[in-house]
């Protein structure tokens, strides 16, 4: 073995610790296995996404129809025009991170600040903008109703434009009695309360002629399939069963729950990731403004924090194409 | 740690740039044109785009095969391959340049990526084939229960 050992260093230098074979320091390869490993689980996560909704490929909501509100626009539909301001928020907000990195590496301490404090900025208003859109989407836009096999039935007027269950529900004398914590010993809480419930809304729209009822299911076109009016008017007797507002865990009136379970959990993760990533990087702001890296005379750390934060972009990159475009 | 040479070139050395700043700024203008470009495919959804480029292959072994290697263009609408293609070109422009792995050593760059790339593909094939089959036994629901 000692003669296919290349002897041109001694040995200690090698392995002694002191050098470094991927001229990268500890703490940035380190940096760099965590990128790795954290990369491999927001993929389990996108492909998990890509396997249900493979299994319901026939049923799966379309982003464009979801996610069409901008704020202070109300009722001008906006397809993806919120969540691209998001995106380039945040590789705006990466721009600055680098250019702090490389004011670092000039020793700059007030421009490594001032593009830290831009970066903080950034990742802060897209955190708040994801709560924007989380909350948009919990609150639901037209509701719908939900049948026995857990299916969603979404309403058109004859034109082909959605209707809001509002608009033409009954308001009738509810019957149903609210489970209270009067007289419950495990109160659990009750149902979720929509404002109509399923009497009122299929009362108003038997009572409207106009009104037509559209499924889930996408035909060969990729458009959800339109019933015919007495197909509609047979559906929702037989089938509905409950009212859906807006989406949570268990519910979605835009479609398969699955969707908004995976859109929970995925841009979830993600916003936690990026608060993380402000949180972090204020700490490393406040280091710079006292000096720490000046008397360090090496500005690393915000070398490895950049690296996480343009992670947390690399990964929305991604987030973005899955769940918005395709 | 100790400052090793910036390269200031991308596209292969085609554009060039000065400074570091510059090339910043250079890339962060060829990500927001992507993107741009992404979100108005997104927008306007151009119908020609909606359905897939060739029809599948029928007949023996070799149309398998050709159906295997030319599955991106049968089975997927063009529209969704370019964005995914999109995609992964904005990932490479961030990692390469805003995360510097141009600049770091051969051994630390293929660590990295080549392990990313390697499970994430072998992931993504395994769980979509699974979902596809899991829907073709939906659809055609011969099989109850042992699948």
């Amino acid at each position: 073995m000692e003669t296919t050992v290349a002897t041109t260093t001694p040995e200690g230098d090698v392995w002694g610790g002191g050098n470094q074979p991927l001229r990268a320091s500890y703490g940035k390869m380190m940096m760099w296995f965590f990128i790795v490993s954290d990369a491999l689980t927001f993929s389990g996560f996108l492909a998990a996404y890509g396997f249900s909704r493979f299994k319901f490929v026939n049923a799966w909501p379309i982003a464009d129809e979801v996610f069409t509100h901008f704020p202070f626009l109300h009722g001008v539909p906006a397809p993806m025009f919120y969540v691209a301001f998001m995106t380039f928020v945040l590789i705006f907000s990466s721009v600055t991170m680098v250019l702090a990195v490389d004011a670092g590496h000039k020793m700059q301490q007030s421009k490594v600040a001032m593009y830290m404090f831009l970066t903080i900025i950034g990742g802060a208003i897209f955190v708040g903008s994801q709560a924007w859109e989380w909350a948009t989407f919990i609150k639901g836009d037209y509701g719908a109703v939900e049948t026995r096999g857990g299916k969603i039935l979404q309403f058109l007027d004859t034109e082909g434009s959605r209707v809001a269950i509002g608009s033409f529900a009954q308001p009738m004398q509810s019957t149903a009695i609210e489970h209270q914590e009067s007289n419950g010993v495990w109160f659990m809480g009750g149902n979720e309360q929509t404002s109509y419930n399923l009497e009122e809304v299929t009362a108003g729209f038997l009572a409207n002629d106009n009104l037509l009822i559209r499924t889930q299911y996408l035909d060969e076109n990729g458009h959800p399939t339109v019933l015919s009016r007495e197909a509609s008017i047979a559906k929702i007797k037989k089938d509905g069963k409950l009212v859906v507002e807006g989406a949570n865990l268990k519910r979605n009136e835009y479609g398969h729950p699955l969707f908004a379970d995976f859109f929970f959990f995925i841009t979830g993760f993600h916003g936690f990731h990026v608060f993380s990533g402000v949180m972090i990087n204020i700490i490393i702001f406040f280091n710079v403004v006292i000096g720490t890296y000046e008397r360090r005379k090496s500005y690393e750390m915000v070398e490895k924090v950049g690296l996480y934060w343009h992670f947390v972009d690399l990964v929305w990159v991604f987030v973005f194409t899955f769940f918005y475009l395709v | 740690m100790g400052h090793h040479e910036h390269s200031l070139a991308i596209f292969r050395g085609r554009l060039k740039f000065k400074t570091i700043e510059q090339k910043i700024w250079g890339v962060f203008i060829f990500l927001s044109i992507i993107t741009i470009v992404e979100v108005v495919f997104g927008i306007i959804k151009p119908e020609s785009l909606m359905v897939p480029f060739i029809s599948s292959f029928e007949g023996g072994f070799m149309a398998t095969m050709a159906n295997i290697f030319l599955s991106p263009f049968i089975f997927m609408k063009p529209l969704n391959l370019i964005f995914i293609v999109l995609t992964i070109v904005k990932a490479y422009y961030i990692t390469w340049d805003f995360m510097h792995m141009r600049d770091e050593k051969k051994a630390l760059r293929r660590m990295v990526v080549w392990t990313a790339i390697f499970l994430i593909c072998y992931l993504v094939l395994i769980l979509l084939v699974e979902g596809d089959y899991i829907f073709e036994v939906y659809k055609n629901n011969y099989i109850k229960f042992d699948f």
